[in-house]
Parts: C-alpha cells; sequence; structure tokens
C-alpha cells in the first residue's frame, strides 16, 4: 500500500498506522503544547489550513480539534480560530483555590487546639523546613 | 439558506444491459465525496447525469441549485468536470488549451493557470498528442481547476498517475478546499485516496447505492471482532454482524453497528477488537449488501 506523507508544522500522517488519522493529529498537537513549542494562546492553524497542508479531510482535522477542545487542551472561540488553551494558568487558579482551602482548615484546627497566631505560623514554618530536608 | 452542491433523489437510468436505480444522494458545499465503486458499478453513469450528458428515466437530480438536465447550460457555468475520457485536440498545444479556455470563460485565473503549470510540471508550447498519460491527466485538471469552479466533479483523477504526480493532485485538491464555499466529487477505486481526502463517501454497487455518509462515522461504526471460545463455550447471538467466520475455538465478526455495548454482549472472550480501513469496509459492504439483495 502506498503512503503519502505530508507535512505541516512537522505533523506526520501515516495511512499504515493503525491508529486513525484524527488520533495521530490529537498526539501530535499534544506533543507540541507539552513541549512548549505551542505556548498558550497560540493560535492554532485554521481546520482548512490545516487539512490543506496535511492533505488530509476537513472532517478529520475537525474530528480533532472537536476532541481536543473537549480535552480542555485547545480552546476554540466562535469564528476567532482555536487557541491553545491557558492550562498553566487554569492549573495555577486551582492551586491558589487549593492553598486558600488547606490554610483556613489549618487555622480552624489551629484554634480548635487553642494555637496562636505566632504558633501557627511557626508551625507552619516547621512543616516547609521538613518539606526542605526532604526534597 | 446553505444549498446543496448536489442532490439526487430516487435517480433511475436503464440500459440494456445495465441499470441504475435508487440513486439518491447529497453534496454539501465546502466538502469532498469520495465516490467507491467496483469497475462498472454505475459510477461514470451517475457523474454523466449530473453533468446532463444523460437524461434520467426517474427521479430529480439538482446541481448548484439547477434543475439537470434542464437547467444544465446554467450549472454548468460554475462545474469543472474531468474524466478520463477527455481529450485534448492532440495537434493543439495545451498553451492554445489555456487560451482557449480563457477566451470562453470570464472567471478563467490566467496566474493560478501558470502556478498549476509549474507545480504540475507542465510546458505551455507541448502538444497534446506527446503528453504522457499522467501530464494528459493533470493537463485536462488544470483546464479544470483554473476556471475556479464551484464544483469539480472528477471521475477517477488519480488513476494511472505514478504517487509523485497522485501527490501533485491530491494536494492542488485539498487546497481548493480551502474555501468553504466550494466542492469536489471525484470517483475512484483507490480506497487509500478516499479515505483520507474525503468529508463523506458514498459506496456504489450493480448499479445501487450500497451506503452513503461522513467518512469518521464509517470508520467508526466498522469493526472485526476477534473471539476465542474455551472448550463448551458459546458466542450469544449478536446484532448488527455482517459477516461470521469460525474456524475451531476461533471466531472473527465484522459489525457495522460497534458499540462498546456489543463488545460487552460478546462477553469475556473477545480477544481483539480491530479498526478497518477503508478499503476493507468497502469490500464487507459490498460482499454483504450482494449477500442481502440475494445476488
Amino acid at each position: 500500500m502506498l503512503c503519502i506523507y505530508s507535512m505541516y508544522s512537522g505533523i506526520h500522517i501515516s495511512q499504515t498506522d493503525a491508529r486513525p488519522m484524527y488520533l495521530q493529529i490529537m498526539e501530535q498537537i499534544r506533543a507540541r503544547i507539552a513541549a512548549g513549542d505551542w505556548p498558550p494562546g497560540k493560535e492554532l492553524p485554521s481546520i482548512r489550513a490545516l487539512a490543506a497542508g496535511l492533505n488530509v479531510s476537513v472532517i478529520t482535522i475537525k474530528r480533532a480539534y472537536l476532541d481536543l477542545e473537549t480535552e480542555g487542551v485547545i480552546v476554540t472561540r466562535h469564528g476567532k480560530g482555536s487557541f491553545v488553551a491557558d492550562v498553566n494558568g487554569l492549573a495555577g487558579e486551582l492551586k491558589q483555590e487549593q492553598l486558600a482551602g488547606h490554610l483556613e482548615q489549618a487555622a480552624e484546627i489551629g484554634r480548635l487546639l487553642g494555637l496562636t497566631e505566632d504558633e501557627l505560623a511557626a508551625r507552619l514554618r516547621r512543616a516547609q523546613r521538613n518539606l526542605e530536608k526532604k526534597s | 439558506m446553505n444549498d446543496k452542491h448536489i442532490e439526487m433523489r430516487g435517480v433511475r437510468k436503464n440500459f440494456r444491459f445495465f441499470t441504475l436505480d435508487e440513486v439518491s444522494l447529497e453534496l454539501e458545499p465546502g466538502q469532498i465525496m469520495g465516490f467507491v465503486g467496483p469497475n462498472g458499478a454505475g459510477k461514470s453513469t451517475t457523474l454523466r447525469l449530473m453533468m446532463g450528458m444523460i437524461t434520467p428515466d426517474a427521479g430529480e437530480i439538482r446541481v448548484l441549485g439547477h434543475e439537470i438536465p434542464r437547467a444544465q447550460a446554467v450549472a454548468k457555468r460554475d462545474i469543472g468536470f474531468v474524466s478520463a475520457e477527455m481529450r485534448l485536440l492532440p495537434h493543439a498545444t495545451l498553451g492554445w488549451h489555456m487560451e482557449f479556455m480563457r477566451s470562453i470563460y470570464p472567471e478563467w485565473d490566467g496566474s493560478y493557470a501558470a502556478t498549476l503549470v509549474k507545480r504540475f510540471n507542465l510546458r505551455p508550447a507541448q502538444n497534446a498528442r506527446s503528453l504522457s498519460l499522467g501530464e494528459h491527466v493533470k493537463a485536462t485538471l488544470l483546464l479544470a481547476l483554473a476556471r475556479r469552479p464551484r464544483l469539480l466533479i472528477l471521475d477517477e483523477p488519480t488513476t494511472g498517475l505514478d504517487p509523485v504526480a497522485r501527490h501533485e493532485v491530491i494536494s492542488e485538491l485539498m487546497d481548493v478546499l480551502r474555501d468553504e464555499s466550494r466542492s469536489i466529487l471525484f470517483s475512484s477505486h483507490n480506497t487509500v485516496d478516499v479515505e483520507r481526502i474525503s468529508d463523506t463517501i458514498t459506496f456504489i454497487d450493480r448499479g445501487r447505492i450500497v451506503e452513503s455518509g461522513d467518512k469518521e462515522q464509517f470508520l467508526d461504526r466498522w469493526r472485526r471482532i476477534h473471539v476465542q471460545l474455551p472448550p463448551g463455550a458459546t458466542l450469544p447471538e449478536l446484532p448488527n454482524i455482517v459477516k461470521r467466520e469460525a474456524d475451531g475455538h476461533f471466531i472473527t465478526l465484522i459489525t457495522n453497528q460497534y458499540s462498546d455495548g456489543l463488545k460487552n454482549l460478546a462477553g469475556p472472550h473477545v480477544t481483539q477488537v480491530q479498526r478497518m480501513n477503508l478499503e476493507e469496509i468497502f469490500v464487507a459492504n459490498v460482499v454483504y449488501n450482494r449477500e442481502t439483495r440475494g445476488q
């Protein structure tokens, strides 16, 4: 069987690969994002441009973009195109929320134990030093 | 309203030894449809009906919103039709043909034509008679493409082309689709090309449409399921199985409606579920349809 390889930003589609073409495209886009070559906010090629660049049907690229969007890897703004999602920003926000929650709990337990503000802060510093020793 | 570029409803055409019947299909703007069938299935006849070159005995045909064959003259201004049977005038040069097309079609895009001459490695000064098969195909495609028609109807555009020429042609077709108001219908028995570039696929066999639909769904729905039964065990009756082969404890099933539910129904003895490529789907589909039609 003959196989056509095309290039678009180094993305390759192999028709002898057992995986469907849309999965091959998704995987290579994910790899580019993970490696930082495609930073958050970067605009992805339009569906039709990528289809023409890879010589792959529009419907296949649409499917790949749709699934990447469901995974939260890219964001599609209607009429504006698709962009690499700001995963770090999102993760950072989540961590901030997590920290606030834990601190609140610590404050609550400290109050139950009758610790003063300074005592609680000292315990936090001790925990930080323990973590430093471990790493 | 988003008008369909091609609409065929219940089209029939009788010949002495062949009947095309109940042909219905639709092509949306911005899409490529691959039209697949064995030799003699009725692919070229269907395309000729769309072009108004032959008149149907029953059914309706609309192309770019125009009724065919009645309004074919208007429709054809915006259709590029290429078939392997088309012959350029043997003693005229490619350049003469390009000039001829420019004089007839006001939409002729001279700079695009020049680009295509380069991309296809053609020489305008060359006589048509001395073109190789591949060059002849590329020349007829060039003459159709440079008119920038909204609809391209291509009968076996990649047949007889070497791999490099095929790649050049396919790239050019995909380039056309950057514009979402344009569309392509191409017939082929090269399922590799069809699988790669089509948005929708229509299978035809013995004058009937076997199936027509979204390519991704085709590839998702059809699966081969391998089962290895332990001694004494039996496989439950399963729905949507189009083919079943048993060899001792080993059973191979082909389904055209795969789902996780089906896999669960098949039970714990399933050893492997494989996707199928378009060629395998096409053959299984045609064989299944011939069986169910009792042929």
